[in-house]
């Protein structure tokens, strides 16, 4: 890529910094070149983001609907996956996937609904409630 | 000692060793000595709920490889407390010792929004402390950010896959480094990246897995529908142009590599070949384009994939010849 090809797109990353890129000048030097952002990376940036607003929405319908606890939806929100959530509650995480079953999770200690609350950034009667304006 | 680079490790490194008086290093050098070029597809791994890719060698490897190449041994820590990782870290920087660290960029809070996910390789240097704020030298940032000791616990002990642990390293003695072992070095790093690209027994890695992520593609509109398959081919890109770092990015990082390799070694061959990673680079960022159509819904009929198939076929045969080109140079 040259100097001149380096792509000037507004992006996400406008109000925090630009990235560096290693351009090539015309005497067919490498040298480095600032770019505000590339659009084509913008948009696989705004896909992603859409797919996790999707999983997000059904995730909150299937608490609603009754199959899954409001851990479901939290998790999501925070865009953790069983795995990461096991490893910052500290729960296993077949434990985690046990209580994403909603009649499993009405029998939680409060204790461990206090773990996940703090994790999931989340107060424990939202969490309790499915109440989302938390975020 | 700080300076904005385009990749989180190979920036960090530089940054490093320039501080302990490696003047000759620069990331480009610092990149190709640590043989960070690479390619991999781990179909079963899932990152953000899509595949996982990589165009880059793993994490802690780039800065590992340098030091040691450059005879520069390294002081490299894990801790299992939060308390213990901190009192070590302010030890060192009362010692006015900067510190390299592996952080997740989820709880980043000067990173933008969009920009944060559960992605544990991200490095950065820690340069000082003023009270509760401690001065963070971030190689994408263009200048000095600053975290309190609560965020930047909360970023050295993320969770998930490659958890940081805590994981700090810096270079422990100042060194003049000479020509010669630069030399040496330069020969090292092109070596073991011409055995990762084109020797690496796994179908999934290397040239081979460039091919193998071809040949899949090709497959995933019946496989997975058409808006699957977008979300998958956004990955491809998001991974290939993570903030200031690239599948293109790094291609051209390798090319300036050779380039300033020449000034080492005056052989013209490594100057072809650098021509052929630019060309990689730019292969790559049109493959990109390509996708962008199939994920923006423009083109979706199967010979699109097929078209999208055939850009990383393209990247795999100018890779494939450069890596040969480059493993026949003699360097002495």
């Amino acid at each position: 890529m040259k100097v001149n090809e380096l792509p000037q797109d507004p992006s996400v990353l406008d109000k925090f910094t630009r990235d560096v890129v290693y351009v090539v000048d015309d005497s067919g030097n490498y040298t480095t070149g600032f770019s505000r952002g590339w659009e084509v990376k913008a948009t696989a940036l705004n896909l992603a983001w859409e797919d996790i607003e999707k999983r997000i929405a059904e995730a909150k319908q299937k608490v609603l609907d009754g199959e899954a606890s409001p851990i479901l939806f939290f998790m999501e929100l925070r865009l953790m996956d069983p795995p990461i959530l096991a490893s910052y509650t500290g729960f296993w995480k077949w434990q985690v996937q046990r209580h994403l079953n909603p009649k499993v999770f009405r029998k939680l200690s409060d204790n461990k609904i206090r773990r996940y609350a703090e994790v999931l950034e989340v107060s424990i009667d939202d969490l309790k409630n499915l109440k989302t304006n938390a975020g | 000692m700080h300076r904005q680079t385009a990749h989180c490790e190979s920036g960090v490194t530089t940054n490093l060793l320039r501080n302990v008086g490696v003047d000759k290093i620069t990331e480009p050098l610092a990149f190709g000595i640590g043989s960070g070029l690479f390619f991999i597809y781990i179909p079963l791994l899932k990152i953000n709920n899509g595949p996982a890719f990589s165009y880059r060698t793993m994490p802690g490897m780039i800065f590992k490889r340098t030091c040691n190449s450059l005879d520069i041994p390294v002081v490299r820590k894990k801790f299992n407390s939060v308390q213990k990782a901190k009192q070590y870290l302010d030890e060192c920087l009362q010692s006015n010792q900067p510190v390299g660290c592996q952080v997740g960029v989820y709880y980043l809070t000067y990173f933008p929004k969009e920009y944060r996910f559960h992605f544990n390789a991200h490095n950065l240097v820690v340069v000082g402390q003023e009270d509760d704020n401690y001065l963070i030298s971030d190689p994408i940032m263009e200048g000095v950010t600053s975290l309190t000791s609560y965020e930047l616990q909360r970023v050295r002990f993320a969770k998930g896959a490659l958890a940081p642990r805590g994981q700090m390293y810096y270079p422990k003695i100042k060194a003049t480094v000479t020509d010669d072992v630069m030399r040496k070095a330069i020969i090292r790093g092109i070596n073991r990246n011409v055995r990762d690209m084109l020797r690496v027994p796994v179908p999934i890695a290397g040239i081979n897995g460039i091919r193998y992520t071809a040949k899949k593609i090709i497959k995933w509109r019946d496989k997975l529908g058409v808006r699957k398959a977008g979300v998958y081919l956004a990955q491809l890109v998001r991974m290939q142009e993570e903030i200031g770092t690239g599948g293109g990015g790094f291609r051209f990082i390798y090319a300036a590599f050779l380039q300033q390799a020449h000034a080492y070694f005056p052989s013209d061959e490594l100057l072809k070949v650098s021509e052929q990673f630019t060309k990689a680079g730019d292969q790559w960022r049109s493959a990109a384009v390509q996708a962008a159509g199939i994920f923006k819904g423009r083109i979706t009929s199967q010979s699109d994939f097929n078209d999208m198939g055939d850009y990383l076929f393209a990247v795999a045969e100018t890779e494939y010849k450069a890596f040969t080109a480059l493993s026949k140079i003699k360097l002495k």
